[in-house]
């Protein structure tokens, strides 16, 4: 093992360090997408070849395959994103803000991967591709929050500053995902009411099948390319430090 | 097997566009992450590399 440079004192704590948690994620990021080409592999199968048309929406409804695990992920990754954004800020953890920063454009990506297929699934069903209504609206805001993450975190030089704005515009952004969420309740909306919710679900077994193992398919493909990306941080950030430069000689970087 | 033909597979009851344009744009935005992912990687990786022998005490 490297030399490990932090003071040991939580076994927890030491995973904080970027040179610990670093090797760590590059023996996770394998595993985890080669489980989201397999589930996704098989979340496809169930959803066109096992999967009925629908009766009411005929073969559109597959579009749910994709449209809801990424409309789920990118409310989930926000949190995620705000979650280590607040850490950060809060105790001044290096890894957590490089953590949300991975998280941002994997998230963004969601965001528009929803919208999309949302759009595409609404001509069909209601005969147009936008409309100006709660839950549309609160996505669309979400994918801003996101850009304005990145975009903020760019146009600032210094990390650690850039960390600490990101982090505020994260936090007063977290706002946002229980309005989307709720927004099809709250609101008459156009956009349909949760088709899962705990403990009942207004859809076929096959079909809810299909679509929770593309949730997985999702899910775990997030964490692959988080992880990626965040290693990708961690050495352009910590570049000039020991450990970098030691773990480049043996060939490990 | 629920489709007859390769082609009503690819037809979807006449929805095609809509449900490969889905897909077709999920896929491209996800393959463009895998190798915008690969690309940075290799440029912080070419960075550390340029970088002043180890050794040196900070």
């Amino acid at each position: 093992m490297s030399s490990v440079t932090a003071s040991p004192g939580f076994s927890l704590f030491r995973y904080a360090a970027p040179n610990v948690f670093y090797p760590l994620a590059g023996r996770m990021v394998p595993w985890f997408a080669a489980l989201a080409a397999v589930l996704a592999a098989a979340g496809l199968y169930i959803g066109f070849f096992l999967a009925p048309t629908d009766a009411q929406q005929g073969d559109s409804y597959r579009i749910i395959y994709i449209h809801v695990p990424s409309a789920w992920m990118a409310m989930l990754l926000y949190v995620v994103m705000a979650f280590w954004a607040g850490v950060g800020l809060a105790f001044n953890t290096r890894l957590s803000s490089m953590m949300a920063q991975a998280i941002a454009p994997t998230g963004a990506l969601m965001a528009f991967i929803s919208l999309w297929t949302g759009a595409l699934w609404g001509r069909p069903t209601w005969g147009t591709y936008w409309v100006w209504d709660a839950r549309l609206t609160s996505t669309l805001i979400l994918l801003f929050l996101y850009l304005g993450f990145i975009a903020l975190q760019a146009a600032i030089d210094d990390s650690r500053r850039a960390d600490k704005a990101g982090a505020v515009l994260a936090l007063v952004g977290v706002v946002n995902v229980p309005i989307i969420y709720f927004s099809v309740k709250w609101w008459n909306t156009l956009h349909q009411g949760a088709s899962v919710k705990p403990g009942s679900s207004a859809m076929a077994s096959i079909m809810l099948a299909g679509m929770l193992v593309m949730v997985f398919a999702f899910w775990t493909y997030a964490i692959a390319a988080v992880l990626a990306r965040l290693r990708t941080i961690i050495v352009e950030r910590e570049r000039r430090a020991q450990w970098v430069l030691e773990a480049r000689e043996r060939g490990s970087l | 097997m629920q489709w007859q033909s390769l082609e009503r597979f690819f037809s979807m009851g006449g929805y095609g566009f809509y449900v490969w344009g889905s897909y077709a744009v999920a896929a491209a935005v996800l393959a463009a992450e895998v190798w915008s992912l690969r690309r940075r990687r290799r440029a912080a990786l070419a960075q550390v590399r340029a970088a002043p022998a180890a050794g040196r005490s900070a």
